[in-house]
C-alpha cells in the first residue's frame, strides 16, 4: 500500500465557490459561498488519503470537484499530468474513466428502473470501447463475484437488496472502468453498525488486489484512521492540517483537529470520568462570509490578533513534523491523554 | 378509575420499591400489506431515577417502537400491543385511558427526536413552541410563557435567548435546533426523558456539546435518562446500563463497564470487536457476517443463530431466555458462558 | 415506525463475506435462490404496481367497463343492426317513439334509432379522448421534460407560456379556437382540447424531473460520462413519468367530457356526425315529450367519464402509494 513514484492526482489551488444572486430578470452576484478555497494536496497510486471535517467544511464539494460534476472556480486537478479542470468533451470523458465514486446512501444512487446487471453495466454503455458487447454480461457478472455478490442475481432489483448489499452494487459500477482513483464519499454513514466493517474490509481488499488510491471522505474518525495512510483536515473550506495517520491523530498540532479528535466518543467506558474534552462553543461561520485570516479563530482558544490579520499557510511548522495551519501549532495528544 | 395523571400515577416512589419506569414483556406488532411484522418481542427493562440506560440497536431492532410504545404515540393501528406492561411509578401507562396518558406524556415522560428540523413547527416561533407547553398544560399567559421560554432557551445555553426568542427553527444551526427541542422536552420537569438518536444527524464536535447538555440537565433534576442510540462511542460515554436490542428483542443488558470489558452477547461482542482499533491497522477488521434479520422473515429460534460463530444445533430451534449471568446482567444466548469465557464457537 | 425495514422480498439467501467466500446466512437447507421466486412477486416497480393493481376491485371494475367501450367504438356493428348513418333508417313518421321492441332505446325528433346512434357515438368520444391525451402527454412530456432537465432560460421561457395559457378559460379557448378553424370535426376538437390541456402535464412532468434529476443516481451517471440523452430518457423519465400517466389517464375522462361539451354548443362535432354531446343537445328541446334521446347518451357520457377516473385513481394508488 505504501505510495510510490509520482502522484497519480495533483491538486493545487483548487478553489470553488458558489455565486449568492439576487433578483430574477437581472441577477446581480451579491457575494459567494466559499465552499472549497484553496486546497493543494496530491495522492499517489494505491494510497489512502483520508478526508475529514464537520459538515459544510467543503469535503463533498471537494469530492464533486475531484469527479468533474461541479467546475472549479481556479486552480487544477491533474490526473496524470493532464489537468481534468480545464478539460471538455471527449477528452473529459476518457478522464472520468480513471476517476470513479462511490456515493453515501444506497438508496438513492442506484437507479430504481434498473436492473442490477443494467447499472453496472452501464459504464460500459457509456465507454463502449472499453469492452465489446458480448463480454459485458460477463463482466458484470465477474464484478458482482468480485464484491461479494451473487452472480446469478443480475436481473434484481435494487430494492431487492438490503443497504449494505446496495453499496456493494454502488462499488462494482466504480469499478467497472478500472479507474486508478476511487473517490468515497461516506461510504459506511448510512449503513447498520454491523454492516460497515463488511464494506470497509472489501473496499481495503479492493486497494490491493487492483492497485487503488482512494480518497475516503468521512465524519467517522475511526473508520478514517482505519483505512487511511495520510489524513487531511478540513475545516470552512481551507485543509487546516494534512499528515500521516500517526501524526494526525496521535500529535495533531492544529486546534481544530485537537478538538475534533477529543470530541469523537471512545467505545470505551474506562476512565471516561478523567478524559480530555475540548468542546468547542458555538457553531462554524458561514461559509458565505468567512472570519479574515485564520477561519477558526472564532471559536479557537488559542487566538490572538495575528490569527485575525495574517492567514496561517498550510506548512510544517516548529516542532511539528506535517503540516498545519495555525500560527501557534503545537503537538498535543488528545486521544491518550487522560 | 380517577382522572388525572396525578392522582393516577403517584408522583414520588410508587408503590413499594418500583422502579421509575418498568417495560415488562412488550410486544409491539405492525399490520403491514407484506404481512405481520412483529417489531418488538417481549422487551423488558428498568430504569432508575437519576440513571441513564443505553438502548443500543440497528435500524429494525425495535428500539424506537419500544421507546414510542412507551409515550404511547405509535399509530394504532396498524400498531397493537398485543401482551406486555409499561409500568410507570408502578402503574401500567398502556391501562390507562387516552386522557389520563396525555396528562402524562409530555410532562412527566418527554422525548427528543433525531431530526429537529421537522419535529418543530416551521411556521411558529421557537420562543412560541417552547411557550405552548407552559400555556397549554400550566394555563400560563402569554407573556409568562414566553419569559419561561427565554428561562428555558438559557437554561438549553442557547447564546442571546431574549433576542432569538422570536426566531423561527430555520433560522437556527442543527445543534441550536436540539438545543430547543431538548428545552421543550424539559420545559415541564419530566422524570423520564427517552433521546431517540439525539445526536445522529450532527456533527461530532455538536454531539459532544449536546451530550455534554444532556449529562448537566439530568445531573440537576435527577430525571432517568433512555439513550437510544446506534453508537457504541456516545454510549460507553454517558451510559449507566445497557440493553442490547437485536430483531425485537432484548439480547443482553448490563451495566456499561461489563459489557464493554467482557460481553456476554455473539452480537455485541461482534460490535466491539468490529470497531476499528488503533493496533488493527492495516488488518482486515472482524466483520459480523451476513446481514440483520429481516422482520418479515425472522430466522427460527435465536434470531442471531445465521450470523453467529458459537451457533449450536439447538439455536436454530429453540429461542433463548433472557439467561442471569448475575443478579446485574442477562445474556439471550445459550452459549453465554462461552461467549463470556472468549472462547471463540 | 421509522424503525422497520420497508418491506420488501426477502433478502437473498447467500452472502459472500469479505473474502469473496460465500456464505450461507440464512436457514442452512433450501438451495439459494429459491427465495424471491417463492412468493411469485415481480420485481420492477412497473411489473411491481402491475401486480398491485390487478389486486384492486377498482381497476378492475373501470377497466372491464373500458374494454366493453373500447369494443364498442372499433366494431359498432357488432352491437346494432342498424347504421345510422344510412338516412333511410330514419322516418319522420317514427319520431319520438318511446323505448320498445324495434327501437330499444327509441327514437329522436328525426324518428332514428336512439340506441344505434348511442353505440356509434361512443367512437368520437373515445378517439377525441385518446387522441388528445397522447399529443397532451407527448408534448406537455417532452417539454416538460426538456425545461426540467435544462432549467435556466429554457425553464423559464417555457414555463411563462404555460401560464399564458393557464389564464385563458378553457370553454372560451376552445371556442375560439374551434372559430378560426371555421369546422368542428375530431381532430380539430382535439387540436383545441390539446392545445388549452398540454400545460398541465407539463408542469406536472417539469417537477417531477426537478425530483428525479437531483437524485444520487443522475450524479452518479454523470460521473460515468453520460451524455444529456442518456441522462433524461434512461435515469430521468422512467422515474418522472408516473405521475404524468396517473394525470393522462384521469384527464382522458376530462376530454371526452369536454368534446360532448363543445358539440352540445354546436362547436364541436357537427351533423350529419354522431356525437354523444350533440345527440344530448338535439334532444333537449322536446325533452319533457320524449326522454329517452336524451338520457342514454347522457347515461353513456358519464358512464365513459367515470371509468376513466376511477381507472386514473386506481392507477395512482398503484404507481405512488404515498399520494393515497
Amino acid at each position: 500500500m505504501a505510495p510510490t513514484g509520482d502522484p497519480i492526482l495533483e491538486v493545487r489551488d483548487l478553489v470553488k465557490h458558489f455565486p449568492l444572486s439576487q433578483g430574477i430578470v437581472f441577477k446581480r452576484q451579491i457575494g459567494a459561498i466559499k465552499a472549497v478555497d484553496g486546497v493543494s494536496f496530491d495522492l499517489h497510486r494505491g494510497e489512502t488519503l483520508g478526508v475529514v471535517g464537520e459538515s459544510g467544511c467543503g469535503k463533498s464539494t471537494l469530492a464533486k470537484v475531484l469527479m468533474a460534476l461541479e467546475r472549479p472556480t481556479s486552480g487544477s486537478v491533474m490526473i496524470n499530468g493532464k489537468d481534468m479542470a480545464k478539460a471538455r468533451g471527449g477528452d473529459l470523458k476518457r478522464m472520468r474513466r480513471n476517476v470513479q465514486m462511490v456515493m453515501q446512501d444506497p438508496y438513492t444512487s442506484l437507479n430504481p428502473r434498473m436492473t442490477v446487471g443494467d447499472i453496472i453495466g452501464e459504464p460500459y454503455e457509456i465507454h463502449p470501447d472499453v469492452a465489446p458487447k458480448g463480454e459485458r454480461r460477463r463482466k458484470v457478472q465477474d464484478l458482482l463475484d468480485v464484491v461479494g455478490l451473487n452472480p446469478d442475481h443480475i436481473n434484481r432489483y435494487p430494492h431487492q437488496f438490503s443497504g449494505g448489499q446496495r453499496q456493494r452494487i454502488g462499488i462494482a459500477r466504480g469499478l467497472a472502468l478500472q479507474p486508478e482513483i476511487i473517490i468515497c464519499d461516506e461510504p459506511v454513514s448510512a449503513l447498520d453498525v454491523s454492516i460497515q466493517a463488511q464494506v470497509i474490509n472489501l473496499l481495503d481488499r479492493l486497494q490491493t488486489e487492483f492497485d487503488l488510491a482512494y480518497i475516503f471522505i468521512a465524519h467517522d474518525l475511526s473508520v478514517v484512521r482505519h483505512i487511511s495512510d495520510r489524513v487531511a483536515v478540513m475545516y470552512l473550506g481551507k485543509m487546516v492540517e494534512l499528515g500521516k495517520d500517526l501524526e494526525i491523530y496521535d500529535k495533531p498540532a492544529h486546534p481544530y483537529t485537537q478538538a475534533l479528535l477529543s470530541a469523537v466518543p471512545v467505545p470505551d467506558p474506562e476512565g471516561r470520568e478523567q478524559r480530555e474534552r475540548i468542546i468547542l462553543q458555538g457553531d462554524p461561520p458561514s461559509p458565505a462570509n468567512p472570519p479574515s485570516g485564520c477561519r477558526f479563530r472564532t471559536r479557537c482558544w488559542k487566538a490572538e490578533e495575528i490569527c485575525a490579520e495574517e492567514e496561517p499557510l498550510l506548512q510544517i511548522r516548529p516542532g511539528t513534523g506535517h503540516e498545519s495551519a495555525c500560527h501557534f501549532a503545537e503537538t498535543h495528544d488528545v486521544v491518550h491523554a487522560t | 378509575m380517577k382522572n388525572t395523571a396525578t392522582e393516577v400515577v403517584p408522583a414520588e416512589g410508587g408503590l413499594g420499591n418500583d422502579p421509575l419506569l418498568a417495560v415488562d414483556n412488550l410486544h409491539v406488532e405492525f399490520a403491514t400489506r407484506a404481512g405481520l411484522v412483529k417489531a418488538v418481542n417481549g422487551v423488558s427493562y428498568t430504569l432508575n431515577a437519576g440513571e441513564t440506560l443505553a438502548v443500543l440497536g440497528e435500524s429494525g431492532s425495535g428500539k424506537s417502537v419500544t421507546a414510542q410504545a412507551i409515550m404511547g404515540i405509535l399509530d394504532m393501528p396498524p400498531a397493537r400491543i398485543p401482551l406486555g406492561e409499561v409500568r410507570f411509578r408502578g402503574t401500567d401507562l398502556l391501562k390507562l385511558k387516552e386522557e389520563a396518558r396525555t396528562q402524562i406524556r409530555g410532562q412527566r415522560i418527554a422525548m427528543i427526536f433525531q431530526d429537529a428540523l421537522s419535529a418543530l413547527n416551521p411556521v411558529f416561533t421557537v420562543g412560541w413552541q417552547i411557550g405552548e407547553m407552559f400555556r397549554v398544560h400550566r394555563g400560563m399567559s402569554r407573556r409568562d410563557a414566553e419569559t419561561k421560554a427565554v428561562e428555558l432557551m438559557d437554561r438549553v445555553r442557547i447564546p442571546a435567548a431574549k433576542q432569538r426568542v422570536n426566531d423561527y427553527p430555520h433560522q437556527f444551526s442543527g445543534g441550536m435546533r436540539q438545543r430547543i427541542m431538548i428545552a421543550m422536552s424539559i420545559a415541564l420537569d419530566p422524570e423520564v426523558l427517552i433521546a431517540d438518536e439525539p445526536t445522529t444527524a450532527l456533527d461530532v464536535t455538536v454531539q459532544a456539546q449536546i451530550m455534554e447538555l444532556l449529562a448537566e440537565l439530568q445531573r440537576e433534576s435527577n430525571m432517568g435518562l433512555i439513550l437510544i442510540t446506534h453508537d457504541l462511542g456516545v454510549v460507553a460515554d454517558v451510559a449507566d446500563k445497557i440493553a442490547v436490542m437485536y430483531g425485537g428483542r432484548i439480547v443482553e443488558n448490563a451495566p456499561v463497564h461489563d459489557i464493554y470489558r467482557t460481553p456476554g452477547h455473539p452480537y455485541t461482542k461482534g460490535l466491539l470487536e468490529s470497531i476499528p482499533r488503533v493496533d488493527q491497522k492495516g488488518q482486515e477488521l472482524y466483520a459480523i457476517k451476513g446481514l440483520p434479520p429481516n422482520l418479515l422473515d425472522m430466522p427460527s429460534g435465536c434470531s442471531f443463530h445465521p450470523r453467529c460463530p458459537y451457533r449450536q444445533d439447538n439455536c436454530v430451534t429453540d429461542v433463548p431466555e433472557l439467561y442471569e449471568i448475575n443478579p446485574t446482567r442477562n445474556s439471550a444466548c445459550h452459549y453465554w458462558r462461552e461467549v463470556l469465557d472468549g472462547t471463540d464457537g | 415506525m421509522s424503525d422497520i425495514r420497508p418491506a420488501g422480498p426477502p433478502h437473498p439467501e447467500t452472502e459472500h463475506d469479505a473474502t469473496g467466500q460465500a456464505v450461507a446466512v440464512g436457514t442452512p437447507e433450501p438451495p439459494p435462490d429459491v427465495k424471491p421466486a417463492k412468493q411469485g412477486k415481480p420485481a420492477s416497480l412497473w411489473s411491481d404496481a402491475w401486480y398491485d393493481l390487478r389486486r384492486r376491485p377498482l381497476f378492475i371494475f373501470s377497466s372491464v367497463l373500458i374494454l366493453i367501450l373500447l369494443v364498442i367504438a372499433v366494431f359498432p356493428q357488432w352491437f346494432s343492426s342498424v347504421d345510422p348513418f344510412n338516412a333511410a333508417t330514419c322516418q319522420l313518421a317514427q319520431a319520438r317513439n318511446p323505448p320498445g321492441s324495434a327501437h330499444w332505446f327509441g327514437t329522436d325528433n328525426l324518428g332514428c334509432d336512439v340506441y344505434s346512434r348511442t353505440i356509434y357515438g361512443a367512437r368520437n368520444s373515445i378517439v377525441v379522448g385518446m387522441s388528445t391525451t397522447i399529443v397532451t402527454a407527448i408534448v406537455g412530456g417532452l417539454l416538460g421534460l426538456i425545461a426540467g432537465y435544462r432549467s435556466g432560460a429554457t425553464d423559464t421561457v417555457l414555463s411563462r407560456t404555460t401560464e399564458v395559457f393557464f389564464a385563458i378559460p378553457p370553454i372560451l379557448g376552445a371556442l375560439l379556437i374551434l372559430a378560426v378553424f371555421r369546422t368542428g370535426n375530431v381532430w380539430t376538437v382535439m387540436l383545441a382540447l390539446a392545445v388549452l390541456a398540454w400545460p398541465m402535464t407539463f408542469r406536472i412532468m417539469r417537477a417531477a424531473v426537478i425530483m428525479a434529476k437531483n437524485q444520487d443516481y443522475v450524479m452518479a451517471a454523470r460521473a460515468l460520462g453520460a451524455g444529456p440523452g442518456r441522462i433524461m430518457f434512461r435515469h430521468i423519465l422512467p422515474n418522472a413519468v408516473a405521475p404524468v400517466i396517473v394525470v393522462a389517464t384521469i384527464n382522458l375522462g376530462g376530454f371526452i367530457a369536454a368534446e360532448a361539451a363543445l358539440s352540445f354548443l354546436g362547436v364541436g362535432i357537427q351533423s350529419p356526425d354522431i356525437s354523444w354531446g350533440l345527440m344530448i343537445a338535439d334532444a333537449r328541446d322536446r325533452f319533457l315529450e320524449a326522454y329517452s334521446p336524451l338520457l342514454f347518451p347522457a347515461l353513456f357520457l358519464s358512464v365513459t367519464v367515470l371509468a376513466f377516473i376511477m381507472l386514473g385513481d386506481a392507477v395512482r394508488d398503484a404507481l405512488d402509494p404515498k399520494l393515497r
